[in-house]
């Protein structure tokens, strides 16, 4: 036990995991939920965070099973040629 | 731990996403009958949403474990074509989960591509990279909607 611990020092500080370490990273999630974001809230709790990342990823992957299906419907009605695709293309870039 | 720079590389990601999700669309679209019955149409919807993740994985590369373990499935798959999966040889992990927590670090673990086997710190971090990436990819997608319905 005590060689595993030795050896995961010497791989790295970065390795050694505190809980400066985990709070930073969770400040940092907390910034980019939309929800927690705009409620202006300095110190939301670790598992409130969680909670509320764990919701986030699920809206957005629903929102991507809603996209696939407008996309399947559109893909069969529309039948213009690949000018559309030219044209994506330069809104994207 | 220094953060590897995402907010540089997000835009790269986005069009390399970009172009291969719509190269793989267009693909699709020429290869559709003309009248399509709602079962494929489903069954597109499935693969234009396998597409999705997937271009957005090769697009990211294997620089972030949650896009190696999308492309790691991905390549199972396709090699075994839904036989048995042989039995992955599970590294110990040492996971560091914060006490009281369990519940919800499971949850995430389920979400998150390959966090199963992450330790706390680097679940987070790939929480964060892979949240930004998915947004993008929503985006995207959305963008390439709105365009197609005009």
């Amino acid at each position: 036990m005590s060689s595993r611990r030795s050896r995961s020092m010497q791989s790295g500080a970065s390795r050694n995991i505190t809980d400066d370490q985990i709070t930073d990273l969770v400040s940092k999630l907390q910034q980019l939920i939309p929800e927690i974001r705009n409620r202006r809230s300095d110190k939301a709790s670790a598992s409130k965070v969680l909670q509320e990342t764990c919701n986030y990823i699920r809206s957005l992957h629903r929102e991507v099973d809603d996209l696939s299906d407008r996309l399947s419907n559109l893909l069969a009605t529309t039948d213009s040629d690949s000018a559309q695709a030219a044209i994506i293309r330069s809104l994207l870039m | 731990m220094t953060p590897k720079g995402v907010t540089l590389n997000t835009n790269s990601h986005k069009i390399k996403f970009a172009r291969r999700f719509i190269r793989t669309l267009l693909r699709m679209r020429k290869n559709a009958p003309s009248s399509s019955s709602i079962e494929e149409i489903r069954k597109r919807s499935q693969r234009i949403k396998i597409a999705a993740y997937s271009s957005m994985a090769h697009a990211v590369g294997s620089r972030r474990a949650w896009s190696r373990a999308i492309l790691f499935k991905l390549r199972n798959r396709a090699r075994h074509h839904g036989m048995m999966r042989r039995r992955s040889m599970k590294k110990r992990v040492i996971k560091n989960d914060p006490p009281g927590d369990q519940s919800q670090t499971n949850k995430l673990r389920q979400l998150v591509p390959g966090g199963k086997a992450m330790d706390m710190c680097s679940l987070l971090e790939e929480t964060a990279h892979y949240m930004r990436c998915l947004s993008t990819q929503v985006k995207v997608m959305q963008t390439i909607a709105d365009h197609f319905s005009k």
